[in-house]
């Protein structure tokens, strides 16, 4: 008993320290190895807290917004100094909307978001594109802030 | 609407006239000699309001064994339950039964069901065989002290259910006109576990709820699933390998096999009514648009063109049009074309977004999902857009489809989180008669989606 609760106390004490890392925490990579000097250069992790992993869409729309875009330009440019890098760009949508159509929607955005890529200077190829529509969302709640979370294209480093 | 017309009589009269038929694998039916004069029309006064529905007493069937009266019951209840939840019937409370099965069995005495209230009742008995069932049904109208209907059935033990559901779809059509749909089954999508990981399985069970199956077995996440006219096959959206495409899955094999060799995502499909293409939408760079793909040559077709997004395309049962969904105008409504794709119009033009569109196996109406001023709502119009009713609204619900007889819509209904951890998120299938009255929720082992309603399966 008493070793299983110091246990659960070291795991707890571990969690807090990861997320503190991590802070906004991107959806591959869960458990990689988190040093002392930070993210392992080119992978998920400096991705997400170095460049930003994510961009967001205004409701029913698939156009890149213009606070949006300097994200895409930074993860351009850092596929630019890792070149052995390849990536998915997740589409997604929020839940107010018909699951078909949100397919549709979230494959309409991941591509939005590969054109601001390969216009970068990223070669198509090492670009992926899928869709999960209204099925993968980030944040859990049924209001304005989550589905603002919701609209948006995530870049996975494959 | 030509609801309870007595036309089918006749219809019906030919088919259990022509002797012993088999209606399924193992299951032959035969005509009972009639027990009184049959009549030659509509007898129960079909007209009535929807709120007004049948008095039946359906008891046990008889039985002289313990495992023939056990069945009897088993039947009985199913049978009951299949025209209470129609809506149009009201099952008689055994307790108010004077008649007992056995005696009415031999020859109803119709003043006991008459002071009951009883319009309809039925009779029969099970003779319970090693591996066999044998069950003699036969309905009457207890005004006149007629025989309606008079049919023996023989099926395996096994599939006693499926001897409980035709006998409630031949109460239906012969007391209603029109044919039922209680021998059908209701593929959809089951899930499990939190909304950011969800576990999404393709999942199979008789339309009560009933024989439920889980098909695939979540390693992939399984969307969208459609019968086959047959019923024996099912198309459906799968990740499997993270490739977003249209399968097809062949229940008696098991076999899953992507369909067509698209570059990108495919996805709501449905099948033809003649069961020969499947229509569905493929994704090429942002856009989205209609394919037919050939079953046989696996060839495909593209139908719709342009930078919109054309998604969730149905066939009219004629195969003479395609109902689907498009921005093409700013945002989701819902257009018809022939089925070559030519002579596209729209058809919705209530307020909101109009949505996964669905015909009527009967041809007459078009279901839908309409969103507007944050609610959504089940609705359905005619083929030309007139006519719009909504049957039901709420914070979220979709995906409408048909029973085989026009009559019942299932769809999917969400209700919403109360929290930032998703806590009180539930998806639960319901159905609704098409005349927006009798909402219930079905019952599902878990959270559900995307129900398709499969043809009579005889």
């Amino acid at each position: 008993m008493k070793t299983r609760m110091i246990g659960a106390l070291a795991a707890l004490a571990l969690l807090g320290a990861c997320s503190t890392a991590t802070d906004q925490n991107a959806s591959a990579g869960a458990g990689a190895a988190t040093t002392a000097t930070g993210p392992r250069p080119g992978s998920q992790e400096d991705l997400v807290a170095n460049v930003g992993d994510r961009v967001f869409f205004a409701f029913d729309s698939s156009a890149v917004r213009a606070d949006q875009r300097p994200t895409l330009e930074r993860q351009a440019a850092w596929m630019g100094r890792f070149p052995q890098v390849q990536v998915t760009v997740e589409g997604h949508a929020d839940e107010r909307g018909t699951r078909e159509y949100n397919l549709a929607l979230g494959q309409r955005r991941a591509n939005a978001a590969r054109d601001v890529l390969v216009a970068g200077g990223v070669a198509a190829a090492r670009i992926n594109t899928i869709s999960y529509g209204k099925d993968r969302p980030a944040a859990l709640g049924s209001n304005e802030e989550s589905w603002a979370q919701n609209r948006r294209a995530v870049t996975v480093v494959r | 609407m030509t609801l309870r017309s007595p036309v089918v009589l006749t219809r019906r009269h030919a088919l259990f006239g022509a002797g012993a038929a088999m209606v399924a694998p193992g299951i032959f039916t035969w005509p009972l000699p009639a027990a009184a004069q049959a009549p030659q029309g509509a007898v129960i006064d079909i007209t009535r309001a929807r709120t007004d529905p049948i008095p039946i007493a359906v008891p046990d069937l008889a039985g002289t064994t313990a495992e023939a009266q056990r069945l009897g019951r088993d039947i009985a209840r199913v049978i009951q339950t299949n025209l209470r939840n129609s809506g149009l019937f009201r099952p008689i409370e055994r307790q108010a039964f004077i008649q007992t099965p056995e005696l009415a069995a031999e020859r109803p005495r119709f003043q006991d069901w008459r002071v009951i209230g009883a319009q309809a009742l039925t009779t029969g008995r099970v003779e319970a065989q090693p591996d066999r069932l044998r069950v003699e049904f036969r309905l009457w109208d207890v005004l006149p002290e007629q025989q309606l209907q008079g049919t023996a059935f023989t099926a395996p033990a096994a599939q006693w259910r499926r001897i409980a559901h035709l006998i409630s779809d031949v109460i239906y059509e012969r007391l209603l006109g029109e044919k039922g749909y209680f021998d059908t089954q209701i593929v959809y999508i089951a899930e499990s576990g939190p909304r950011d990981r969800r576990t999404r399985r393709l999942a199979l069970m008789d339309q009560d709820g009933e024989n439920h199956r889980f098909l695939t077995d979540g390693g992939f996440q399984a969307l969208t699933p459609r019968f086959h006219p047959n019923a024996r096959q099912i198309a459906f959206m799968s990740y499997n390998r993270n490739e977003p495409r249209v399968h097809l899955f062949n229940l008696d094999t098991g076999q899953q096999s992507v369909l067509g060799a698209f570059s990108g995502m495919t996805f709501s499909p449905r099948f033809s009514p003649d069961g020969r293409a499947v229509i569905l939408s493929a994704s090429r760079g942002g856009d989205a648009n209609v394919f037919v793909v050939d079953l046989a040559t696996r060839r495909e077709r593209q139908l719709t063109s342009g930078g919109s997004l054309d998604v969730s395309p149905c066939f009219s049962p004629d195969g003479q049009q395609i109902v689907f969904n498009s921005d093409r105008g700013g945002d989701q409504q819902l257009y018809v074309m022939n089925a070559d794709g030519s002579n596209v119009r729209r058809i919705s033009f209530g307020s909101g977004r109009y949505a996964t569109p669905v015909w009527s196996p009967r041809g007459d109406l078009i279901a839908f999902t309409r969103m507007s001023g944050g609610q959504f709502a089940i609705g359905v119009m005619r083929p030309d857009g007139s006519g719009e009713r909504i049957l039901s609204e709420g914070w979220s619900m979709e995906a409408p489809t048909f029973a085989p007889n026009g009559r019942v819509l299932a769809f999917y209904r969400e209700t919403p989180s109360r929290d930032s951890r998703g806590s009180g998120y539930s998806s639960r299938l319901a159905q609704i008669d098409i005349a927006g009255f009798n909402e219930r929720q079905m019952v599902t082992p878990t959270d559900a989606s995307d129900p398709n309603w499969s043809p009579l399966l005889s």
